[in-house]
């Protein structure tokens, strides 16, 4: 395989992880919004929220892995998508603040209560409005509505085309799917059978559309994109479609006789089979008239870029782990049985602050710093953080910080 | 291969040769490049400019709570576990709920500033993203080990044993330190551009490692920002329990409470002022322009006069407080040097003099400032252990809050417009980089109102977060008291 097409396949693999996670996230947010207002849908609006409560920012995370490998590999590509596809990005950013926000909101507000409403309201919507927005960028791409160019395409037909839409209706679908058979799993876990039931119900629901629009979304590429439904249909894009379906139709299967964690992975292999049948189809164009080969960026930069890739995902697969490792074990669950281990008060040793050498790091590491050059300067800075560093802990020993003059203790 | 002859370019080498190639690049690359998309006419790149502006400033005191807050929560958890002293687990629990919420606002405002990176800039992407996106790679995956471990730390208290608790907030400092420098190696190459030649308006014969670590710039503006994190999030948190102080909340938890980020700021924003000798002198070698837009110095100048305050027009700062060589003596630490003026560089190449003056000016002066009280609080505490004891001390602690942020923002502005007219210094204009796309006056409308719903947002939850009761497991009665509902 040449070293260009790699990172176009990176890219896929970020855009169906975060279909997978974040897709879910959002769909939780649909879920939220549909539950209604008022006291009966309350404890799926709960269990939508705290059940992503914790992975949200590590799912989001999948979104800036693929912005960032397009613009590193494939700039012109990136440049043209981004100047083109700029109202639906625009919206999709605005989604991803407010969304956000409402997070941050959530982890202030003393009761789930007291962000309802409004707030609750803004959560939901903005949780439908962007997996759509992005739907469109990918439908944009996919039906070849990017030229090469700053702006160089139609700002709203590029976005606001029949395969764009499909694509958008499409992906909040899938989300909310994915959101209903990962929340029913979570529900039982928690031993929650009303709320398993519930999501259980949804996920069958949601999963019929997702699978009627899949359907009536092939008839309408049939009509706006041919070359696109062409390649889907044929060789081995047919076969990502088939396999796409068959995890689908399992995934149903598997939730209807509520076997969650098989349902888990074969979602996502439908999921992550569709992706690879976008990036089949799409071959060898990045955009109309650009190549893969041609789009891409310069030997040393791919390969600095998939090194650090492999060294990141290193650190990254191991830490992945233990997050949804501890998620999926119920470590984070509002019922789980919480082991308070404390720590057993022990008097603090008293330690001499180091004065004399917090001292001669800052003697030394000032007029290095201000005079020195190279080695020297460099030698001068580290004895700075240093000296900032070593007397942080040093004055903040429990003996100082424990003491208290009675005439501090007294008001005013 | 201009390039690599500026790179090249050793601290020993006279700034008068310097400058004259950065004006041949200047000159050569404006009329030459022509960008991997065609450069476009945008009626508003003042906008753009101006969106783009917003989105930093909302974002960098966000950032700054990235990288320190972390280091305090964990200093003061690593407290409870020596000690098993019950308060300073209060602390750390409340403050980490903090964390998480500034760091959910950060996560967004952060993935705007990507986004709008491609839809208004995607000229400089799509002609550099090859030089500089690999730092963007490697900060997604510091961004990922922050957001993985920040969400474990957050939601495992009580569950998992306080050392292990612990060791997990480790990952979250390092990864903070690691996301600044990723991303500030961006910044420091767009301030001294290496590592590419341009053919046709491509980079090509990129080096990415050495574009964005192999660069002089680098080291002093991370180590000049990680400062500055420290001193803002120090005082901002300072200024909450200065005010609590100062309203007569002075238990033994609000003692730790405002000592600990206090004392924090107080170190780092004395060493800030020799850090940024060394920044103001790199500078002084990199971007000759910019430095003299700093001071507002027209003609080429040996042993330049500092101005303090004042206003520059044609050429010259009026109503200014001058310092005899001081600029010669800050620049270059000899009072006869010859300081490069604004006047060496056409009048299309210079950047808004006053905008990039008062913000620095703004900065220096709050930096001198914080440094001071930084000093005072130092010795009182170092001598006594106790706080200084004057309510003018307190109300300085509660300004230093905001005043920090006003002098990081201005810091920004500072370096941001002090580039102008370049995005790349020397090699792409800022023109010449953004989007050909209609509709930006929309976007920034609508930007405007949502920052604005954001920080109402913001500020709401910060507000019920100090308003919930402690929750301190066999309380001491001095807390419970000072704490009462009120």
């Amino acid at each position: 395989m040449p070293l260009a097409d790699v990172p176009a396949i990176l890219i896929l693999v970020g855009v169906a992880a975060y279909i997978v996670f974040a897709g879910a996230d959002f769909g939780a947010g649909l879920w939220y919004l549909l539950a209604g207002r008022g006291p009966r849908g309350r404890p799926v609006r709960d269990f939508s929220y705290h059940a992503m409560a914790p992975v949200w920012e590590a799912n989001h995370v999948w979104l800036i892995f693929v912005l960032v490998v397009t613009w590193t590999a494939y700039p012109t590509a990136f440049g043209s998508i981004a100047s083109t596809l700029a109202v639906p990005l625009f919206i999709a950013a605005v989604g991803i603040i407010l969304r956000g926000t409402t997070y941050a909101l959530r982890s202030g507000a003393a009761a789930d209560r007291d962000t309802e409403g409004a707030t609750g309201f803004v959560f939901g919507a903005s949780s439908i409005l962007t997996p759509f927005a992005l739907g469109t960028v990918i439908g944009g791409i996919a039906a070849g509505e990017v030229p090469v160019g700053n702006a160089a395409g139609d700002l709203a037909t590029s976005w606001l085309n029949p395969t764009s839409v499909v694509i958008g209706v499409l992906a909040v679908a899938t989300s909310g799917y994915l959101a209903a058979v990962y929340l029913a799993g979570d529900a039982r876990r928690e031993e929650q059978p009303d709320l398993a039931r519930a999501f259980r119900a949804r996920a069958m629901a949601m999963g019929l559309i997702a699978g009627i629009l899949a359907v009536a979304g092939l008839v309408v590429l049939r009509a706006d994109a041919r070359g696109l439904f062409d390649d889907l249909t044929s060789g081995a894009g047919l076969g990502a479609v088939l396999v796409s379906a068959a995890a689908g139709l399992a995934t149903l299967g598997l939730v209807r006789s509520e076997r969650y964690e098989p349902a888990r992975v074969s979602a996502a292999l439908a999921v992550a089979a569709i992706v690879a049948g976008w990036g089949i189809a799409q071959r060898p164009d990045l955009l109309p008239g650009l190549t893969i080969e041609e789009g891409a960026a310069g030997h040393s930069t791919l390969v600095a870029l998939l090194v650090s890739i492999a060294a990141g995902l290193v650190v990254l697969i191991p830490s992945l782990m233990l997050l949804y490792g501890l998620v999926l074990r119920g470590r984070f669950d509002a019922t789980a049985s919480v082991a308070v281990e404390q720590s057993p008060p022990r008097p603090a040793r008293v330690r001499r602050p180091p004065v004399i050498a917090s001292g001669a790091l800052l003697l030394a590491g000032a007029p290095l710093t201000l005079f020195g050059e190279g080695v020297l300067l460099a030698i001068g800075v580290l004895a700075l953080v240093l000296f900032v560093a070593m007397s942080a802990l040093a004055l903040l020993q429990p003996e100082a910080l424990g003491e208290r003059s009675s005439r501090e203790g007294s008001r005013p | 291969m201009r390039q690599e002859r500026r790179s090249r370019q050793s601290g020993s080498s006279s700034v008068k040769v310097l400058s004259i190639v950065i004006d041949l690049v200047a000159h050569y690359a404006s009329t030459l490049i022509a960008a991997a998309l065609a450069p476009v006419e945008q009626d508003h790149l003042l906008q753009a400019r101006q969106m783009q502006a917003l989105s930093f400033a909302v974002h960098i005191p966000l950032v700054c709570f990235g990288i320190a807050f972390p280091s305090m929560v964990l200093l003061v958890e690593a407290l409870y576990v020596r000690t098993g002293d019950e308060l300073y687990r209060t602390l750390a629990k409340r403050w980490s709920k903090v964390m998480i919420a500034l760091f959910a606002v950060g996560v967004v405002t952060g993935t705007i500033l990507s986004f709008e990176l491609g839809l208004l800039w995607p000229n400089f992407m799509a002609t550099f993203g090859d030089v500089f996106g690999l730092a963007f790679g490697l900060e997604g995956f510091s961004f990922f080990i922050e957001a993985i471990f920040i969400a474990i730390y957050v939601y495992s208290w009580d569950r998992i044993s306080p050392r292990r608790h612990l060791l997990c907030g480790i990952p979250v400092v390092v990864a903070g330190i690691t996301g600044s420098l990723f991303v500030i190696s961006v910044n420091a190459w767009m301030n001294r551009p290496s590592g590419f030649r341009l053919d046709h308006g491509r980079a090509v014969d990129v080096e990415p490692w050495r574009a964005l670590f192999g660069n002089a710039h680098l080291w002093p503006e991370l180590t000049h920002m990680y400062f500055a994190g420290f001193i803002v999030t120090g005082f901002a948190v300072a200024a909450v329990y200065a005010w609590g102080w100062l309203k007569g909340r002075r238990g033994r938890y609000e003692r730790v409470a405002l000592a600990v980020p206090l004392t924090i700021a107080a170190l780092a924003a004395p060493v800030q002022l020799v850090i940024g000798d060394w920044i103001a002198r790199r500078i002084t070698e990199d971007q000759p322009t910019k430095l003299a837009a700093l001071e507002g110095l027209g003609p080429t100048t040996k042993g330049a006069d500092l101005h303090v305050l004042g206003w520059y027009e044609d050429g010259e700062v009026r109503y200014g407080i001058a310092f005899p060589d001081g600029l010669a003596l800050l620049a270059k630490h000899d009072p006869n040097a010859t300081i490069q003026g604004l006047e060496a560089v056409p009048a299309q190449d210079r950047p808004p003099v006053n905008v990039v003056r008062v913000a620095f000016q703004t900065m220096v002066g709050i930096g001198t400032l914080m440094a001071a009280l930084g000093v005072v609080h130092l010795f009182t505490w170092f001598r006594r252990r106790r706080f200084v004891e004057s309510r003018w001390f307190l109300l300085g602690v509660v300004a230093a809050g905001p005043l920090s942020v006003v002098a990081l923002v201005a810091g920004w502005v500072t370096t941001e417009v002090g580039r102008q007219p370049w995005v790349v210094y020397g090699v792409m204009r800022t023109s010449e980089a953004v989007t050909g796309a209609g509709g930006i006056p929309v976007g920034y409308a609508t930007l405007v109102i949502v920052y604005a719903g954001l920080g109402g947002a913001v500020a709401w939850i910060l507000l019920r977060l100090s308003r919930r009761p402690l929750d301190v497991r066999d309380e001491p009665p001095p807390i419970l008291e000072s704490h009462a509902p009120r």
